[in-house]
């Protein structure tokens, strides 16, 4: 195990049998077709207001700042223009997590998925300056094939488990929390890269991370700091997102199975 | 577009009950939904669907594209919303079974509200595809509807699917939901105003008041 991570097993761990020891087991239930599976939901609501002030006292400004430091977004792009600082961060940070996604790729029996993350990771690095910019896209139409272990959990039959609002990370289940953990743990640019290296790499993730928040700052701050019931609102899109990603929308609400289709029309 | 061949017109028209949606497909391929029984001449197809989409589509990029102040983006969003969509069934689906125990007048006072918000919500959500572009990928019937497929490129990140629902039932061709990356906005809107009206106890004046403020 990278020596970086192995604090954080034990206080995964810890969290993990907190939430079990905290939930007082209710049924799932279905909302327009969709299961909420939310038996911690008391203890998810603390941590999603632990969440939603973190995000408006010191995540969501530095996210400002950064992308005010960023081109001026309200004047029509021009998709050649030069990308800005914000955007360089971003797209060195997710160059750096292509190799995991195509271990990922193989443990799922997608070789071309996991081929296609590797190529890009080998062009943006190189031609693309160590993933500062995208040649891969612009000049192959090698676009990046999102996964994780929790996808990988997914495709070998894992359920789904809990609805889970961990600290700092954000939404979550039980499935994905195990995946976010075994992330770190197989990702070969923290077997290959020594303590300050893998630490840089990390770090850089991070960066990627926050410059996400910063770009997409307007929607998230819309359904944490507008919603009438933020935590419900995030818990609801967050699980169509992620079941729509694993193509696992088919066991409970699929747009695409006529039985389930939200017809208002029908009323 | 399918040519339809003596050796498929058959096959296609005659199992409706086996191989409903192929049978629906080839009709509006062939344009011939007119020569369906008991449906009106004007009836909605795919090729119907996607041109509104694309038309809907056209006018949204127009004013992402035009510089404006975000306000006043915002004010064409909702009017771009009010003529492409069905505002008068999601404003009632959102609403939940409180629309039917609603006064006409409360009710038209929140569908106005409702309209506004839908607009500056969605609309600051739509000024995050600056720099992007939306391509229509596809239709097809579904359900009472029709489902139009699009594919949004974003500057640096993966194409993301938008799939729009289109309806005739009003009477006149209107999208009625937008999914997003599998993110229905009916759902959400429904959790959403379902949540503030909890907050006013189910005063539906005192929701469509906070709804001018919100979004």
């Amino acid at each position: 195990m990278p020596p970086i991570f192995r604090p954080l097993v034990p206080v995964a761990a810890l969290a993990l049998t907190a939430l079990v020891a905290a939930g007082c087991a209710s049924a799932p239930v279905q909302q327009d077709g969709i299961t909420i599976n939310d038996p911690y939901e008391a203890q998810n609501r603390r941590v999603h207001a632990f969440n939603k002030g973190l995000d408006a006292r010191v995540i969501g400004p530095v996210a400002n700042r950064l992308k005010g430091s960023d081109e001026d977004d309200s004047a029509p792009r021009d998709p050649d223009a030069p990308i800005g600082p914000l955007q360089m961060v971003i797209n060195a940070g997710r160059n750096l997590s292509l190799p995991v996604k195509s271990v990922n790729g193989l443990l799922q029996g997608k070789p071309r998925d996991a081929g296609a993350n590797l190529a890009r990771f080998a062009v943006n690095s190189t031609v693309g300056l160590g993933g500062i910019f995208d040649p891969a896209t612009d000049s192959f139409g090698l676009t990046e094939r999102n996964t994780d272990f929790g996808q990988t959990l997914a495709v070998w039959g894992v359920p789904e488990g809990a609805y889970l609002e961990l600290p700092l990370l954000g939404p979550s289940t039980q499935r994905d929390a195990v995946g976010q953990v075994a992330d770190l743990l197989i990702d070969p640019l923290y077997h290959l890269l020594d303590g300050p290296e893998a630490g840089a790499v990390f770090g850089l993730r991070v960066a990627s991370k926050a410059g996400d928040r910063a770009r997409f700052g307007d929607t998230v701050d819309g359904i944490l700091q507008g919603s009438a019931d933020s935590y419900a609102q995030t818990r609801l899109i967050w699980l169509m997102n992620r079941r729509f990603d694993l193509g696992e929308t088919r066991d409970d609400y699929d747009p695409y199975d006529d039985a389930e289709v939200m017809d208002p029309y029908q009323d | 577009m399918t040519i339809m061949t003596p050796m498929t017109m058959p096959r296609s028209w005659t199992p409706i009950r086996t191989d409903r949606r192929r049978f629906l497909g080839l009709i509006a391929c062939a344009g011939g939904a007119a020569l369906l029984p008991g449906r009106p001449a004007f009836a909605l197809d795919s090729a119907g669907a996607r041109a509104l989409i694309d038309r809907s589509l056209g006018e949204v990029y127009q004013v992402i594209n035009s510089g404006q102040p975000a306000a006043q983006m915002y004010q064409q969003f909702e009017a771009i919303f009010a003529r492409y969509a069905d505002v008068d069934v999601i404003a009632r689906s959102a609403l939940g079974p409180m629309a039917r125990q609603t006064d006409a007048p409360v009710f038209a006072d929140y569908r106005q509200s409702f309209q506004g918000y839908i607009g500056r919500k969605y609309g600051a959500r739509f000024r995050e595809f600056i720099g992007s572009r939306i391509e229509v990928t596809g239709a097809r019937p579904l359900k009472s509807f029709y489902a139009v497929t699009s594919v949004a490129h974003l500057n640096g990140r993966a194409p993301m699917e938008v799939e729009w629902h289109v309806s005739d039932r009003s009477g006149q061709d209107l999208y009625f939901n937008i999914i997003i990356e599998g993110v229905n906005m009916l759902a959400s809107e429904r959790a959403e105003i379902g949540a503030m009206l909890a907050r006013r106890q189910g005063d539906v004046t005192a929701l469509a008041a906070d709804l001018r403020q919100a979004g």
